[in-house]
């Protein structure tokens, strides 16, 4: 049996958790629906460290009983797996390919992109969500995007993501309509980035 | 999964036995011991009263194999005292207010300063009322208890010695 839930110290979640969740939905659904664009997930002020407070509001929205969670390394402490247990009430796996949402926050770190669950070909949507904690969105590489709810070219920057990682998205991206989806994170901003959408560094 | 009463620790135990208690009492006598505890302790919200449904177990006679009942509405909601004191409550029905007090109750009892008033001026008395009242409806439910029985008519319901007799194909 797990160890108790440490209540004392447990951060607190949303504090109203239907308009909240309704709002950080909204922003999510943008984030997908327009890829490469900076959305702004703020409802979650005080995250338990090292989550980031747009991955800890995207969290506290959609993650419930049927969501088996994977942390990484980084993330993998006592504060975040209470937070997410309390809360959310998810399960937390051990292994990436097992679990619907993965949350890296040290990406230097992180498994290959086709560690994660890549759904099948009846079932592409069993694949994975993985959130990446990225440094910056206004430094670092310049990203173009290209595809589904993106006009002509949508170009944005990406500091603190390994060199594979772009190599792993195009791989991922050939993998239509199997491969993951990727959620960027850095402070309460997010991108995101789904399967059907080409990259360019 | 329930846990089994005897792997529970004492603390557990008697924790579980006040839960109980807290969630048996009706919303008004909560209330009235509350008001009349004049405490007025400070508190912060881990989870706000929140309304789910729960699926309720039972058991035929209370002996035979669990089945699936159908779902009942529940209350929740989970608080911390200033001193850092969990309280949790869990109540049946759709009352924020009684599941607030179950919680601070909760709370309280698991607290040096108040465990042993709160036990003693709330959870005995109502604990003892309600063992009145269920004993009061087990012995009215009993007075009307009818014990059947199947009287034997020369031929056994059970046996298929008859139609074997008769040569019936069974396959």
């Amino acid at each position: 049996m797990s160890v108790a839930i440490d209540t004392a110290h447990l951060k607190h979640g949303f504090e109203n958790a239907v308009l909240d969740s309704q709002a950080i939905f909204r922003a999510a659904l943008n984030a997908f629906s327009f890829p490469g664009k900076v959305q702004v997930l703020d409802r979650m002020p005080d995250p338990p460290p090292p989550l980031a407070p747009a991955t800890a509001a995207f969290m506290l929205m959609i993650a419930d009983l049927d969501t088996p969670v994977w942390l990484d390394e980084g993330a993998d402490t006592k504060p975040v797996q209470d937070f997410l247990r309390f809360h959310c009430g998810c399960p937390l796996v051990h292994e990436p390919d097992e679990a619907a949402i993965a949350i890296v926050v040290d990406p230097s770190q992180a498994p290959r992109l086709g560690m994660f669950a890549q759904g099948d070909e009846l079932y592409p949507d069993r694949s994975a969500t993985v959130i990446f904690q990225v440094s910056s969105f206004t430094q670092g590489y310049s990203v173009t995007a290209r595809g589904p709810g993106v006009k002509e070219s949508n170009l944005f920057q990406i500091d603190g993501l390994p060199d594979w990682f772009w190599r792993d998205w195009t791989a991922n991206y050939a993998c239509y309509p199997l491969g993951i989806d990727v959620l960027l994170t850095c402070g309460a901003e997010a991108i995101g980035l789904p399967r059907s959408i080409h990259l360019e560094t | 999964m329930v846990t089994p009463a005897n792997k529970l620790s004492p603390e557990q135990a008697r924790r579980r036995a006040w839960m109980a208690t807290l969630a048996k009492a009706t919303e008004v006598e909560l209330e009235e011991v509350w008001t009349g505890l004049r405490l007025d302790p400070d508190y912060t919200w881990l989870r706000r009263p929140e309304f789910g449904s729960t699926l309720i177990r039972a058991r035929a006679g209370g002996t035979g194999n669990p089945f699936n009942l159908g779902e009942a509405t529940l209350t929740r909601c989970a608080l911390r005292l200033a001193d850092g004191t969990a309280g949790y409550g869990y109540v049946l029905g759709r009352s924020a207010r009684h599941a607030e007090l179950a919680a601070l109750f909760d709370a309280l009892l698991q607290t040096r300063e108040h465990g042993d008033l709160v036990g003693n001026d709330v959870i005995a008395p109502l604990a003892a009322g309600q063992a009145k009242r269920h004993h009061e409806e087990s012995r009215r439910a009993n007075a009307t208890k009818v014990d059947f029985l199947a009287m034997a008519r020369g031929v056994s319901l059970t046996s298929n010695v008859a139609n074997e007799d008769k040569g019936y194909d069974k396959s």
